[in-house]
């Protein structure tokens, strides 16, 4: 029996759990230098891009065409950093997890809870819960400043009309699950720079390699890609237009697609996670 | 108490565990010796939970280390490897690590100010030497004050104070009872810290026994004689069977025959004797004795293809191996 028996069990538990290991997901998240500059990356992109495309929307506005004031969408222009932020989002994912494949951490973390799927799922919910909030008061902040410089110059949107709350809390929704497919992507990969270079692959050459099939197969497949089920979710209208007209899912629909990818990363990772040698 | 039966553990067609039995008794250090690339880390991480073996289990005070309730509380491990984010200080990854098992934060500090690294808690890990590493390692594996310790090659590293830190550390956790089991390459270090060994070869069990009996039993019967009649003495002990060789400076090596018997016998034939002295294997040649056959490195040419695929498992196997100079001189 441990010496330290009877130190055990101080809130009366009989075995460590979730809350334990949740605290120290939180612990390890916060207290290394990369998660601020990667939140600090995903603030630029997603506030400052906002910020700047509207500005210059707005600058622009009497000298433009009929073909820019056509269907001009002032929620979606102020969601523009969301293609940026993505990536950003996407590289804290991967860091929560392969940086403690990286160091070795990852031999400390399994050899104290060595029920591995408890804590894939902390390290998820944790991050989870950190990229939620973040997601969210970025796009609402990126949509109310993009408002505010496009006001007076040309027409802009506010939270009450319709399918722009959806758009810019749905947006926050996006950034936080493509997040959480970047952290499943790192524990199937295991290695920063692998992980990284599998995740901005899947999200952006995937659609580019799309265009070198015949249009009947891209206005087929384009619908599943993640960047265009994004631009969807945080568009009020519809935007099957920049994509040679095909026909794109409903935003929620398209949601559930792209929370689909994230839980079969996350249960793959997980199989991989138990079934490998730490 | 740590209980290891027919572990089996392989990696791709190499067998790097092979059907191994052992016991590691509380109370006692007990050293895990073998050469590089024998199995030791592999064993380590398998007790630890971390690898999969392929057959066999090991349990812990009765218990599979998956089945531990409060896992940092019953074991302590330092695994050779570095597993600390270098950017995270080393009060932090303690505190991590804490937190898992509920352990509250004041014993963060104790375990700091244990291995003497208080000074440098705040520090990120990265700036560390590797001595501190160590000691972080060490800390680590004190966090939840547990009963059994394994410790992977401890004093890798670290200067003649923190080795000598390390030997007393070791020798005082296993006073209070605990389990301690540490694996080293330093046989001398085995010498002075272990009471009882679990020596590997090739993933084998090659022994497992007090230190005192592992270094009688390998040994065998050594003797120097040094006498003026040299060819006469020589004759009848090999007449009587023993193995005698001959020093450069006129002694005599004498092997299978006690150092009483050889003066028997000089005393009936007349000889004089001018010493006689019972030779004492080090732990280091009774070691080498008897992982002769086992060494995965040999230093012979034809099996430098084996070599270089092999060398991937254990990343110090090739360079710090002493087994070729050893096969080499025989």
């Amino acid at each position: 029996m441990s010496i330290a028996a009877a130190a055990a069990d101080r809130r009366g538990r009989s075995h460590y759990g979730p809350i334990d290991q949740m605290r120290s997901e939180w612990t390890k998240l916060r207290t290394v230098r990369s998660t601020t500059w990667t939140l600090v990356a995903t603030v630029v992109a997603v506030v400052g891009i906002g910020a700047i495309a509207t500005a210059v929307t707005a600058a622009h506005w009497r000298n433009g065409g009929f073909a820019d004031r056509f269907g001009f969408d002032p929620t979606a222009r102020s969601l523009a950093g969301l293609f940026l932020g993505q990536i950003a989002i996407g590289v804290l994912g991967v860091l929560a997890m392969s940086a403690e494949y990286g160091s070795g951490t990852i031999r400390a973390t399994l050899a104290a809870v060595p029920n591995r799927p408890l804590v894939l799922a902390c390290k998820a919910v944790v991050f989870g819960a950190v990229a939620l909030v973040t997601s969210e008061i970025l796009t609402f902040a990126a949509f109310l400043v993009g408002q505010e410089l496009l006001k007076g110059s040309t027409p802009y949107a506010t939270l009450g009309q319709p399918g722009v709350l959806r758009a810019v809390a749905g947006a926050g929704l996006v950034l936080t699950v493509i997040g959480l497919f970047a952290l499943g992507l790192a524990t199937i990969i295991r290695h920063t720079a692998g992980a990284i270079s599998a995740f901005v692959g899947l999200l952006l050459v995937l659609p580019l390699i799309l265009q070198a099939f015949p249009a009947s197969t891209q206005h087929a497949l384009i619908k599943f890609m993640p960047l265009v089920i994004a631009e969807n979710m945080a568009a009020t209208r519809a935007v099957g237009g920049d994509f040679g007209g095909a026909v794109l899912f409903s935003p929620w629909v398209g949601f559930a697609i792209l929370c689909g990818y994230t839980a079969a990363a996350l249960v793959l990772g997980g199989i991989l996670l138990v079934r490998r040698d730490a | 108490m740590i209980e290891a039966h027919s572990l089996t553990k392989r990696y791709g067609k190499t067998l790097a565990v092979d059907d191994l039995s052992f016991d590691v008794r509380a109370g006692q250090v007990t050293g895990f010796l073998g050469p590089n690339g024998s199995g030791k880390s592999t064993t380590m991480r398998i007790i630890l939970g971390l690898d999969n073996p392929d057959g066999g289990g090991v349990t812990i005070n009765g218990r599979s280390y998956r089945d531990l309730p409060w896992p940092l509380r019953e074991v302590g491990g330092l695994l050779e490897a570095k597993s600390v984010h270098p950017g995270r200080s080393a009060y932090n990854h303690l505190r991590a690590l804490a937190q898992t098992n509920d352990i509250p934060r004041s014993r963060v500090d104790e375990v700091l100010e244990l291995v003497g690294l208080t000074s440098v808690a705040g520090k990120r890990a990265g700036t560390f030497s590797l001595g501190m590493g160590q000691r972080l390692g060490i800390a680590a594996a004190m966090l939840g004050d547990p009963g059994v310790l394994l410790f992977d090659e401890p004093v890798n590293g670290l200067d003649p104070q923190g080795i000598r830190w390390v030997r007393m550390l070791l020798k005082s956790l296993a006073g209070e009872g605990r389990t301690i089991f540490v694996s080293s390459h330093l046989m001398s270090e085995m010498a002075q810290t272990a009471d009882h060994l679990v020596v590997i070869g090739l993933g084998r069990l090659i022994a497992e026994q007090p230190v005192a009996d592992f270094i009688a039993e390998s040994s065998g019967q050594r003797v120097l004689v040094r006498t003026p009649s040299l060819d006469a003495l020589a004759g009848a002990l090999a007449e009587a069977g023993a193995r005698v060789g001959r020093g450069s400076d006129g002694a005599l090596d004498v092997n299978g025959i006690s150092a009483a018997d050889i003066g028997d016998l000089a005393a009936r034939l007349g000889i004089a004797l001018h010493e006689l002295t019972p030779q004492m294997a080090s732990l280091e040649d009774a070691f080498m004795d008897m992982t002769q056959e086992s060494v995965e490195f040999h230093g012979d040419p034809s099996s430098a293809a084996g070599r270089t695929r092999d060398a991937g498992l254990d990343p110090i196997g090739a360079a710090s191996s002493t087994s070729p100079h050893e096969e080499g001189s025989r």
